[in-house]
């Protein structure tokens, strides 16, 4: 049986000329499952998962560079609301006319900014990338459950991100009512220009957006459950797959109501109902809209709201676990509390919405039931914390850029997780509730965790994706610079929010007593610049190595896990011949006696008689 | 420029460079072989972590001496000095927590760092020691969470009980009105419909509770008397702010909603304690509510409860005598204008 012979690497970065010209010299040596592949077929429309990934990953790239940029515009407004700008005009046009940023765009750029980031890059690009690529590959299956689902998954999100960007480019702006787009006011295109045809195009990005992600988790799940190889039981599955399964669950459980949600939204702006309006006198009339509740859309939104956030997180705890684990040469510490710990967060995930509205009018008692719940949170998420730090405790660390992602995971998920328990606690959360207190809190529980669980996925698995491994020395500078970057941009964010500064203002002018909080400003943006500018480090890493990285050999970080059991070549069905089969669980990393210091899954325990525990059958 | 700002340059630069000289010898060992690569790699990045730990908490207690001064001052209103002093107890157990898990994590990185003749600890389990960070962890979040939740309850409790002054806080695109409920301390009862250019909150003039209401555009309060904010919104979700007496409640257009606090210091009060003789207090907007969203406030006041009283006197009443005689000039759509025409 031979592999395809052909770099597939060299194809991506340059597929546009030389797809066709290669595309028929491979076919007819492949694997049975292969079919005549030309351009189309391979790169644009394959239902190959491990091109489905590389898709997904592309255009997360590419929308996260995009929304970063959003935020290094509005950083520099707050930084500098005075100065002018130049360059402003050049890119924005209209919204940054003689360098000077239009408010009602700031709103915008900060509502997009959110919208891309946690659905695009973090929900889409984390788990479209991950699931894909590794699903199949660490479970021993040939493709996933239905490959033209998956597919089909990829084209509605990469049609949803086109409606996005090109809301960015219509006359009254995009939406900006801030990414949770509270009616009234993304009901009414009277009370903010972006509410608009831009709201309209921010609704219809976002059918498209849920549908995706809804044929991709249940693709994910019936994949877990039914295409496990021989051995794979479920509790010898990577903790990568299992988070990538729960947090597969929590998207078909969760999503549809968002869509609810949004579709109820788009019945009151255009079919005349009144789900969330009521008594609103509007542009010098009363509108005829009455009877509905505002609130009822908030109930909705964080019904999904608040399990996205471990959607974003769980498939950055999966993968950190793997790196972790992989790195330190040591076995994961607590596997099955690992588990566990997961599956409590994904239960008690829908029971926490509420402490997003603790100042909403909501009934208080409803409050304290949510302050409960919500405070529990913080249980298994210490469980998770201290198995990691455990896991690291006599390893014997290999210090790669994925393993430096990893660890700096864990101390942002520690960071961001702590301040959550001041927001969770209602009444510590009337005073700092919607101040830049909880812009710090989320851009570094969730933003920065999820981003840096990301990066080191990407520089885990780059040589599974791509048969070649990135260039190390830029990977870790591209990760203390955005150690550094992230800390020094969000960790003084805090004191704004602690001084009383309201999130989502285009400038501190209101208040005289916000004067001194300037300086803060200043250093926020700059480490926030600085942090960017690492970003493209990581950008040419990425795509330099695509095509002249180091070659990888077929198992580089010597990981036990099956994707490393197949060729370096991609090929339809991912093993050459038969699908192995799995003997152990996939955290053998040095154990006493072995020959080695890891035991790849496939290898059978009679092979191993000088390691073998009593435990091991 | 402020020293910070230089300072973050420079200590950016810094680590450019320290990192391209990293890079450097990194890569002029690695015309050897890719384990001794490796091994540099493992050497410069675990004394990284353990200088980050180092370098980064001192900066941490450094850039904390410096901001916490610019934060709020202490609460100025009663439950406000008890939610200061339950945040006192919660960033006490969040800095413990916080100093033992990031050394650990960092120093642990640092010290087991690879090493050829070495193998790991084959430790994967250990109940006890599960045990022990989910019991604990237990323990100390069921004295936040009851402690917090008592605090919610004084709280929420107080603003459900309709006692104190009443005071309507009325928001729309972009600006607040303060009603104040008068001597009945009741107000009058309001429709949107029956808003129009001369009646902004649409105020039934009808009802008997109206007569006595008095509209401002600044909130002044009297020291030491609970007051009751009654919280209305008539185009879009807009939220009264009041940080420095910790108060928040949204305004929700259908609904009203309640925050009862009382304040325990008059603005001249806190620009003692401030020291800051020009201090105001400020009621913001932190709602996203449009444009121009930041530049949606209202001043704040808080006075001696005999100069609350005179100032109460200078205050315009809801509907003046004359104005409220006199025929409406502009037809109102709703049957509340008719009805106060006909009486």
């Amino acid at each position: 049986m031979e592999v395809n012979p052909h770099n597939s690497m060299a194809h991506d970065a340059h597929a546009d000329e030389h797809a066709h010209g290669h595309s028929h010299d491979h076919h007819g040596h492949d694997h049975d499952h292969d079919h005549e592949d030309n351009f189309w077929s391979k790169y644009i429309f394959s239902t190959d998962h491990k091109m489905i990934a590389k898709q997904y990953l592309n255009v997360a790239i590419f929308m996260g560079f995009l929304a970063m940029f959003m935020s290094l515009i509005f950083r520099m407004q707050l930084a500098w609301p005075d100065a002018k700008l130049p360059f402003l005009q050049d890119v924005i046009g209209k919204w940054g006319k003689d360098g000077k940023l239009d408010p009602g765009f700031y709103l915008a750029l900060v509502t997009i900014h959110g919208t891309i980031m946690v659905f695009f890059v973090l929900t889409a690009g984390l788990s479209g990338t991950f699931s894909n690529l590794l699903i199949p590959l660490q479970l021993g299956a040939r493709d996933m459950a239905s490959g033209f689902l998956n597919a089909l998954s990829f084209w509605f999100f990469a049609l949803s991100s086109v409606i996005m960007l090109f809301s960015l480019g219509i006359e009254t702006g995009p939406a900006s009512g801030g990414w949770t787009v509270y009616p009234p006011l993304s009901a009414l295109p009277q009370a903010i220009p972006g509410s608009g045809l831009g709201m309209t195009l921010w609704l219809v990005s976002m059918v498209f957006f849920i549908a995706s992600s809804l044929l991709g988790s249940i693709n994910y799940i019936s994949t877990i459950i039914n295409l496990r190889t021989k051995g794979m039981a479920m509790t010898r599955m990577p903790l990568t797959i299992w988070a990538f399964f729960i947090t597969a669950i929590l998207g078909v459980l969760s999503f549809p109501v968002l869509l609810a949600a949004a579709l109820l939204l788009v019945f009151d702006r255009s079919f005349g109902t009144s789900f969330y309006l009521s008594d609103i006198f509007i542009d010098g009339a009363p509108l005829d809209h009455a009877g509905g509740s505002p609130i009822l859309y908030q109930h909705l939104f964080w019904f999904l709201g608040h399990p996205e956030v471990y959607i974003v997180l769980l498939p950055a705890l999966g993968l950190a676990s793997e790196v972790i684990s992989v790195n330190a040469r040591k076995p994961i510490f607590g596997y099955k509390a690992m588990i566990g710990s997961m599956l409590v967060i994904a239960f008690l995930s829908f029971i926490v919405w509420g402490h997003h509205m603790f100042v909403t009018g909501m009934n208080p008692f409803l409050g304290s039931v949510f302050v409960f719940t919500t405070l529990l949170v913080a249980i298994p998420s210490a469980v998770k914390v201290f198995n990691y730090i455990t896991t690291l405790w006599r390893g014997n660390i290999q210090f790669t850029p994925q393993m430096l992602f990893g660890i700096g995971l864990v101390s942002t998920f520690i960071t961001g997780g702590l301040t959550g328990i001041i927001l969770g606690d209602s009444a510590l959360d009337i005073n700092v509730h919607d101040t830049y207190f909880v812009v710090a809190h989320f851009h570094i529980v969730m933003g920065s965790s999820a981003i840096f669980g990301m990066f080191a996925g990407v520089y885990h698995w780059f040589p599974k994706m791509y048969g070649r491994i990135m260039n190390k020395k830029l990977g870790f500078i591209h990760f203390w610079l955005t150690l550094i970057g992230l800390y020094g941009t969000f960790f003084p964010m805090h004191f704004l929010g602690l001084a009383g500064v309201p999130r989502r203002y285009y400038a501190n002018t209101a208040y005289d007593g916000f004067a001194n909080l300037i300086n803060i400003n200043h250093v926020v943006t700059v480490f926030a610049i600085i942090g960017g500018l690492a970003q493209f480090i990581f950008l040419f890493n990425f795509y330099y190595s695509i095509k002249n990285g180091k070659k990888s050999s077929q198992n580089p970080w010597k990981a036990n896990t099956l994707e490393w059991t197949t060729p370096v070549e991609h090929i339809h069905g991912n093993w050459p011949g038969a699908i192995p089969e799995v003997h152990r669980w996939p955290y053998d990393y040095g154990k006493p006696g072995a020959k080695e210091d890891f035991i790849c899954q496939t290898v059978p325990f009679s092979e191993t008689p000088e390691s073998n525990t009593p435990h091991d059958h | 420029m402020n020293i910070l700002l230089i300072l973050a340059v420079v200590f950016g630069t810094l680590v450019l460079v320290r990192l391209a000289n990293v890079a450097a010898l990194a890569s002029k060992l690695s015309g050897e072989n890719e384990e001794a690569e490796q091994e540099s790699a493992n050497r410069w990045n675990s004394i990284g972590m353990i200088s980050f730990l180092i370098i980064g908490l001192s900066v941490m207690i450094y850039i904390m001496n410096l901001y916490i001064p610019l934060t709020l001052p202490k609460a100025a209103s009663e439950h406000g000095e008890a939610i200061d002093g339950l945040m006192k107890i919660n960033w006490t157990v969040l800095f413990i927590t916080f100093f033992i898990t990031q050394i650990l994590l960092f120093f642990f990185a640092f010290k087991y760092r690879y090493n050829k003749n070495r193998r790991s600890f084959y430790f994967h389990d250990n109940n006890k020691l599960e045990a022990i960070w989910t019991i604990i962890p237990t323990i100390v979040l069921a004295a936040l969470i009851t402690t917090g939740m008592s605090e919610w309850n004084v709280i929420t409790k107080k603003s459900a009980s309709m006692k104190g002054i009443v005071v309507q806080i009325y928001a729309k695109q972009f600006d607040f009105t303060a009603r104040y409920a008068g001597k009945d301390n009741k107000l009058g009862s309001s429709f949107f419909r029956s808003i129009t250019d001369t009646n902004p909150l649409g105020i039934d003039s009808a009802d008997a509770a109206t007569a006595d209401d008095l509209i401002a555009k600044e909130l002044v309060l009297p020291k030491g008397a609970e007051v009751q904010l009654m919280i209305n919104s008539r185009d879009v979700i807009h939220s009264v702010y009041l940080p420095h007496f910790r108060v928040q409640m949204n305004a929700v257009p259908g609904m009203t909603t309640r925050f009862a606090f009382k304040p325990t210091k008059t603005t001249a009060d806190m620009q003692k304690e401030t020291g800051n003789p020009k201090f105001e207090f400020i009621m913001l907007c932190n709602k996203i509510c449009g444009v121009a969203h930041y530049n949606m406030k209202m001043p704040v006041r808080v006075v001696e409860p005999a100069e609350y009283e005179e100032w109460l006197k200078t205050q315009s009443a809801v509907f003046p005598k004359e104005e409220a005689a006199a025929p409406a000039a502009t037809p109102a759509p709703a049957d509340s204008a008719a009805t106060s025409m006909a009486k």
